[in-house]
């Protein structure tokens, strides 16, 4: 287990999941914060690569020795990959939440949506107010 | 009723002060989860817990000719059981479909209580409201009753209560407090179900959970109901399918009695070729869930991780041809397609000691 750690360079949403854009490219994951109330992550249900996903919408599942818990997408666009390597070794998404722990890759289909989004100083507001 | 819209129950500041997760349910505001879905699931399963359900409704109907009446407006046969017993059975519409599953408690021929689900006391009193004859009086105590589910193989030892069989039901002191007792519940344990006045909610509470009870949300009453295929209504019951669909044929005694609805079942029991709501379980990982599509045919109305069996399962209505023990079929989970098997009710059955 990492201490608790908010990325610069990521952009947030309040359902504590982060992005990471790369040209039209989207990375996403969930935040220190979420593993951390999860618990041990110990299966991920993710989307098929080619579907379509809509910001706020769920886009797949995460389940922890304590809890289910829905993935809420932050972006909308097409799921152009997964992260396969998860598979049996959910526990990344514990240990390397920002890393090895990603989740699905999306090509953006609005990339204005990204405004609206929490830097890493807001976020930590949030969670603060938690 | 409070400035969200939402109604709470009078056990909502101990629900809070635990650090349950509130969510709105059936325009209640209810606790979802305490310590997590799993933990509470497993205490139920293992131990004992206690679940705030005062959001269900209770509708009293009292009068020389009650018994008779409802013997016509529900579905089962209430000379089935004597006094002090509880059945479940179905108000259902004239398409047989059902307006409610609930509980029916026969105290006397001119006394019986309906426990019916808190999304639908109108529909519900509407309903018995409709043909309510001279001589039958109906009321709505669903505000000034709470009830709380005490379930678990441990439940029936951790505090003094009276001795009853499966289904039945007195009036008793539980902890101090005057209560319902009822040997029911939603979970496939054992347990009892407890109905009080609000005033004594928050009392028997903090006794049950003081006695070891472990608090428990409507998470875990979820997934529990699911693994034993107890439907719930709004996601597999409704009043678009009716109940030889929702494969609650066994409440309706079609060759038995008359009651409100059975001509629509005899026709299509006649007919056939109707779909069927079948439980399943997920042969990949993959979590179903409501709405979800199924190949060949149908739709999902419930699913979850099951944390007894830690797999998929779920439930879904699906054409006849489908609906065989055994059968294999298609859960479009998110675009993926993973291979499900429809499976003999219950999913879980627990293991005799």
């Amino acid at each position: 287990m990492t201490d608790a750690s908010y990325p610069d360079e990521l952009r947030y949403h309040e359902a504590h999941d982060w992005v990471r854009i790369d040209g039209d490219i989207a990375t996403f994951g969930i935040t220190w914060y979420a593993q951390d109330t999860l618990g041990e992550v110990v299966y991920y249900s993710p989307p098929a690569v080619g579907a379509a996903i809509t910001k706020d919408g769920d886009y797949g599942e995460l389940e922890s020795t304590k809890a289910v818990s829905g993935l809420v997408a932050p972006l909308s666009g097409e799921v152009v990959e997964v992260n396969d390597g998860l598979e049996g070794s959910e526990s990344t998404i514990n240990d390397d939440p920002y890393g090895e722990g990603w989740l699905i890759k999306v090509r953006m289909s609005d990339p204005a949506e990204a405004d609206a989004l929490m830097d890493a100083a807001s976020y930590q507001a949030f969670v603060d107010e938690l | 009723m409070q400035p969200d819209g939402l109604r709470r129950t009078p056990l909502y500041d101990r629900h809070i002060a635990a650090g349950a997760r509130i969510v709105p349910f059936a325009g209640w505001a209810m606790p979802v989860q305490y310590e997590g879905i799993i933990p509470e699931h497993r205490a139920v399963r293992t131990a004992a817990g206690v679940f705030d359900v005062s959001h269900m409704g209770q509708l009293e109907l009292r009068g020389p000719r009650t018994l008779e009446y409802l013997q016509w407006m529900l579905s089962n046969d209430l000379q089935r059981i004597a006094a002090g017993h509880a059945q479940y059975t179905l108000l259902l519409n004239d398409r047989g479909a059902p307006v409610d599953d609930l509980i029916a408690y026969r105290w006397a021929d001119d006394h019986l209580l309906l426990v019916v689900n808190a999304s639908r006391v109108d529909p519900d009193r509407d309903r018995v409201q409709a043909e309510l004859p001279d001589g039958v009086m109906l009321t709505d105590r669903s505000a000034e009753l709470a009830m709380l589910a005490l379930q678990g193989p441990q439940s029936l030892e951790l505090v003094d209560l009276p001795e009853l069989p499966p289904f039945g039901f007195t009036e008793s002191e539980v902890c101090g407090v005057s209560a319902i007792v009822a040997r029911t519940g939603y979970t496939g344990e054992p347990g009892v179900e407890l109905i009080v006045d609000n005033g004594s909610a928050g009392k028997l509470w903090d006794a049950l959970v003081g006695a070891g009870a472990v608090p428990c949300g409507l998470g875990a009453r979820d997934t529990l109901r699911l693994e034993v295929c107890y439907p719930l209504y709004g996601n597999d019951l409704s009043e678009q399918r009716t109940a030889l669909e929702a494969g609650l044929g066994w409440v309706c005694p079609l060759d038995d009695k008359d009651f409100a609805g059975a001509a629509a079942l005899r026709e299509q029991r006649e007919r056939g070729g109707y779909d069927r709501l079948v439980a399943f379980t997920m042969e990949e990982r993959g979590i179903p869930r409501p709405g979800m599509a199924v190949l060949p045919a149908g739709e999902v109305t419930s699913g979850t991780m099951s944390p007894s069996l830690n797999v998929g399962i779920g439930m879904a209505y699906v054409p006849e041809d489908v609906a065989g023990t055994g059968t294999e079929i298609t859960i479009d989970v998110r675009g993926r397609q993973l291979a499900a098997r429809v499976a003999r009710k219950p999913l879980y059955v627990k293991e005799r000691v």
